[in-house]
């Protein structure tokens, strides 16, 4: 029988009911996971998610997009595959997108982590006869910590900063992980303030009914903030910009998955590395896979050789997504070691290039798709 | 052994000195003191080894986390450090199998560094594979994770951490309550290292080395005015500023010790000099400088260099590179401190000193120099004794400030840097105190070169072309004569990097040789032989002082012009 889902020029794309899942290229019909650039790109004719991730993806998409959603326990049916979303705890509104026909259940699980997360729904197992699986962090030495023990540390180096009269300053992508920070330290202990890319998502967080924290934007033409007691939260790609000296001095620090690594928290060159991960670590993925209770398994990103490897030795039918793509920038690899940043919103997960972006854009002749409207 | 991993991380998590010094106090201030001493093993380098093979460790990490191998060296692949691996792959303590065999007493999460490096001491030559198992397994489940990596570094013997010497010494002198230096001289004669060694190294009643401590260096300020503003000339002595290595000579009750200025012990890297010493007495504090020298001729400082940096010195290395101290400072005699008298007291006493020891030989020339050596123009004019190590530093006369000026623009012929210049009646200071003793060195010599090579520089600058290597003119074509390592803008060496790019002629490895277009300007301080590059010479400190963007390639200096600078030197080709 023929697999439910093949990966195309487009991207991954479901014949039987004409429809791509996160496509990278303009297609009529897309399937969003998550907002996260590098899944959700605009020029699509119609674009279909969760309930609870539009106003998200609105605002990534902007208000020309068609976007149709789907709630919780809701399905619809296209050409005879039952499609449904399940969250899958990666950002506010991630889901797995469940495809039903002729019997065979195909689950694609998009970015997702297990850990709990106050700003989105928690990851939902789905039995499936194929479950096809992102493996970000498809290494054992990938194990987080929990992130309450991660929030007390960041707290405890936001007040030693304080004491130093210093503002602290954490490096985070700005949807997801920026308000998942700011829903997690302490907010007593001074005031939070999100770079202009947050804040935008800010909004959108909040007027999907998320509860956050006091965040103050930067208003327009202010020299100083905070006095050297505000936590700023701030995409990577603020780092070593002029806007930073609007806090004085201040101590640095990333937060992403890689801080796992020593050889990664030293290149980064922050003065702190936390390890708070918006993917599933390895004992994650492995449980995931487990409950999904799928006999075949697709690996599409990260570590999938070794995580497909392992899986088969387990005796399940696993194997890498055969994509075109690479879909991975190893950690020690460029200057942000969580992968390039396809369209320079710098708002992607704290994954790597996921297997939705193509080894060469140039190449297919589609170089300026990425490129926000 | 969760104490000294705190610190480890915390002298790993911070660049800043006083924040590491602060650790390493607070570690040895709560350290029982075998642990202690224990510590202070492993943070001075001292010598580690193997207790367990590694591929017998890999085995026994991938099977206590239920892990293949070959997975094992994926993960090990991507973090790229083998004790951070295990130590993540292994399961947290509670969740780690049960080892076989029911003895495991004494091991617990509380035992101490000393105790851990003991255990590994005895495994060290183990055979039976299950005891190194159960060994290994009884650890892991008492460690966390970030004590385990550095367990494993012990274990593996490649615990290293990023302190100096001289930082551990400041830890331990701030808890004892003493000066640097003192804490470095006791460091210096401790051992073996025991925790009661410890113990005494904190002790303030604590005597032997402390009686060998130099005093603080005096230093001169450079000279950044014009040398008439100092006034009557006859009110300053002026000597020759020596390109060597500034250190004090402590001779105290038949020891000797001799200190650098960065206060580090150097007498066993020059016991020549400590023999020398022997024959002070007792109570004698020299102040001066270490030179190569030859028979007259100065080796100059690469050759001083490979001395320095040594503990131990071969015999052969002893017989090609002589070195001798050239004091100019008299600090205590006696065992009286003599800082507080004017200079030229000081200097009397020193000259009468060394009337009995050795002299300065007439002049010295620089290494590979063929000219005649110079009529003596120095008050130190006795031949010194064949093999003398000890030398009195000349006063080097003149009458006049123009005087002054043309024997310091002789500086560069005969191998010093220029002229010290110190006012007779001036106590020995301490630090970089402004006003009594002046550095007047020679302006830096600069010639105009091309970027030939290109290569990636390091950490911060890893992505970008920063270390430039550069020729000049040499018979109608390019030939290398430096390597300088910048010296230019942020904003310039991104736009270097990017011409770099654009103009590679051809890739060898990591070096990119372009096609001739960039000029810069380079100072350097002299020019010796050297087979490194293709011109035969190569500049001393060579430096670059900006961009010369209104000067092309055929603008830019010849060969020739350096070439007059080392006469020894011979040119590529034809005999100039």
């Amino acid at each position: 029988m023929k697999d439910l889902l093949e990966v195309t020029e487009s991207g991954l794309y479901c014949a039987a009911g004409d429809f791509h899942i996160d496509p990278w290229r303009r297609v009529p019909r897309a399937v969003i996971t998550h907002a996260h650039a590098d899944h959700a790109r605009p020029g699509c004719d119609r674009y279909l998610c969760s309930a609870a991730g539009k106003l998200v993806l609105r605002t990534r998409l902007g208000p020309g997009a068609t976007i149709d959603c789907l709630r919780r326990g809701e399905s619809l049916s296209s050409n005879g595959v039952r499609v449904s979303l399940v969250p899958a705890g990666h950002v506010l509104g991630s889901v797995q997108v469940r495809l039903e026909h002729g019997g065979v259940v195909w689950v694609v699980t998009g970015d997702y982590k297990t850990a709990a997360d106050p700003t989105c729904d928690p990851f939902e197992p789905v039995v499936a006869d194929v479950l096809v699986t992102e493996s970000t962090f498809g290494l054992p030495i990938y194990r987080w910590p929990d992130a309450t023990d991660v929030a007390a540390e960041i707290n405890a180096w936001w007040r030693a900063n304080q004491d130093a009269g210093r503002a602290s300053i954490i490096f985070a992508y700005a949807l997801g992980k920026a308000q998942r920070l700011a829903a997690l330290v302490d907010p007593a202990i001074g005031p939070i303030v999100a770079h202009g890319a947050v804040a935008k998502l800010v909004r959108a967080y909040r007027d999907s009914g998320v509860r956050l924290p006091p965040i103050d934007g930067v208003p327009p033409g202010a020299r100083s903030v905070g006095h050297g007691r505000a936590l700023v939260i701030a995409p990577p790609s603020a780092a070593g910009s002029r806007w930073l000296r609007l806090f004085g001095t201040s101590a640095t620090a990333a937060a992403s998955g890689w801080m796992m690594l020593r050889g990664v928290r030293r290149r980064r060159g922050f003065d702190r590395g936390f390890i708070l991960s918006d993917h599933a670590d390895f004992p994650g993925l492995v449980a995931a896979v487990e409950a999904s209770r799928a006999r075949r398994v697709l690996v599409t990103h990260g570590s999938a050789e070794a995580f497909s490897r392992f899986l088969r030795e387990r005796g399940l039918d696993a194997a890498v997504l055969p994509t075109r793509f690479v879909g991975e920038a190893p950690p020690d690899g460029n200057d942000d070691p969580d992968g390039t940043d396809p369209d320079g919103t710098d708002e992607k997960a704290d994954g790597v290039t996921p297997a939705t972006a193509p080894v060469a854009p140039a190449a297919d002749g589609d170089a300026g798709m990425g490129a926000p409207p | 052994m969760r104490r000294f991993a705190e610190l480890y991380w915390r002298l790993d998590g911070t660049t800043a000195i006083t924040d590491k010094v602060e650790s390493l106090r607070g570690y040895f201030a709560a350290a029982t003191p075998d642990d202690a001493a224990c510590a202070l093993a492993v943070l001075s380098g001292g010598r580690q080894s193997r207790a367990v093979p590694l591929p017998v460790l890999r085995r026994h990490a991938a099977a206590a986390a239920g892990i293949p191998d070959w997975l094992l060296e994926e993960c090990y692949a991507q973090a790229g450090d083998l004790a951070e691996t295990l130590a993540l792959v292994l399961p947290p303590p509670d969740r780690l199998p049960e080892p076989p065999g029911p003895d495991r007493a004494g091991i617990g999460p509380d035992l101490g560094l000393a105790a851990h490096v003991q255990r590994l001491e005895a495994l060290r030559g183990e055979k039976d594979d299950e005891v190194i198992g159960r060994f290994l397994l009884d650890t892991w489940r008492v460690l966390a994770p970030r004590e385990r990596i550095v367990w494993h570094k012990l274990l593996t013997g490649g615990c290293r951490v990023g302190v100096s010497r001289s930082l551990v010494a400041r830890a331990l002198a701030e808890l004892a309550g003493v000066e640097p230096a003192t804490m470095i001289a006791r460091l210096v004669a401790l051992a073996p290292l025991d925790g009661a060694a410890f113990s005494r190294l904190l002790d303030g009643n604590a005597t032997g080395p402390d009686g060998l401590r130099p005093y603080p260096f005096f230093l001169a300020a450079a000279l950044d005015e014009p040398v008439e503003r100092l006034g009557a000339p006859a009110e300053w002595l002026a000597e020759w500023k020596w390109d060597g290595i500034r250190a004090q000579l402590v001779q105290r009750d038949g020891a000797t010790a001799l200190w650098t200025r960065g206060e580090d012990l150097a007498t066993e890297a020059f016991p020549e000099i400590a023999a020398a010493a022997a024959g002070l007495p007792p109570g004698t504090v020299l102040d001066g400088e270490l030179l190569a020298v030859r028979g007259e001729c100065l080796l100059g400082f690469a050759a001083l260099q490979r001395r320095s940096g040594r503990r131990r010195v071969t015999r052969p290395l002893l017989a090609e590179v002589p070195c001798v101290f050239v004091a100019y400072d008299l600090v205590e005699a006696r065992g009286v401190d003599l800082r507080g008298l004017p200079l030229v007291e000081r200097r009397a006493r020193l000259t009468d000193l060394l009337g009995t020891v050795g002299a300065l030989p007439a002049s010295f020339r620089p290494a590979g120099s063929v000219s005649e050596a110079k009529p003596s123009d120095a008050t130190a004019s006795d031949t010194p004794a064949a093999g003398a190590t000890l030398w009195l530093s000349p006063e080097v006369p003149g009458a006049a400030w123009e005087d002054l000026a043309a024997r310091r623009a002789e500086a560069r012929d005969r191998g010093v840097e220029g002229l010290i210049l110190k006012r007779r009646q001036s106590p020995y200071g301490s630090g970089r105190t402004r006003g009594d003793w002046w550095k007047w060195k020679i302006e830096p010599l600069e010639i105009d070169a091309v970027l030939l090579y290109a290569q990636a520089g390091h950490g911060r600058r890893a992505t970008l072309h920063t270390d430039y290597t550069l020729g000049v003119w040499h018979e109608g074509r390019l030939v290398t004569v430096a390597k300088a390592y910048s010296g230019l803008s942020d904003a310039e060496i991104v736009e270097v990097d990017r011409i770099v790019r654009a103009t590679t002629r051809e890739r060898k490895g990591p070096v990119r040789i372009v096609e001739p277009s960039l000029v810069f300007q380079i100072a350097f301080e002299g020019v010796a032989p050297s087979a490194r590059h293709k011109a035969k010479l190569a500049l001393r400190f060579p430096r670059i002082v900006r961009w010369r963007r209104d000067k092309a390639p055929p603008d830019a200096g010849r060969l020739a012009d350096l070439a007059r600078l080392c006469t020894a030197a011979t040119l590529p080709g034809p005999a100039p």
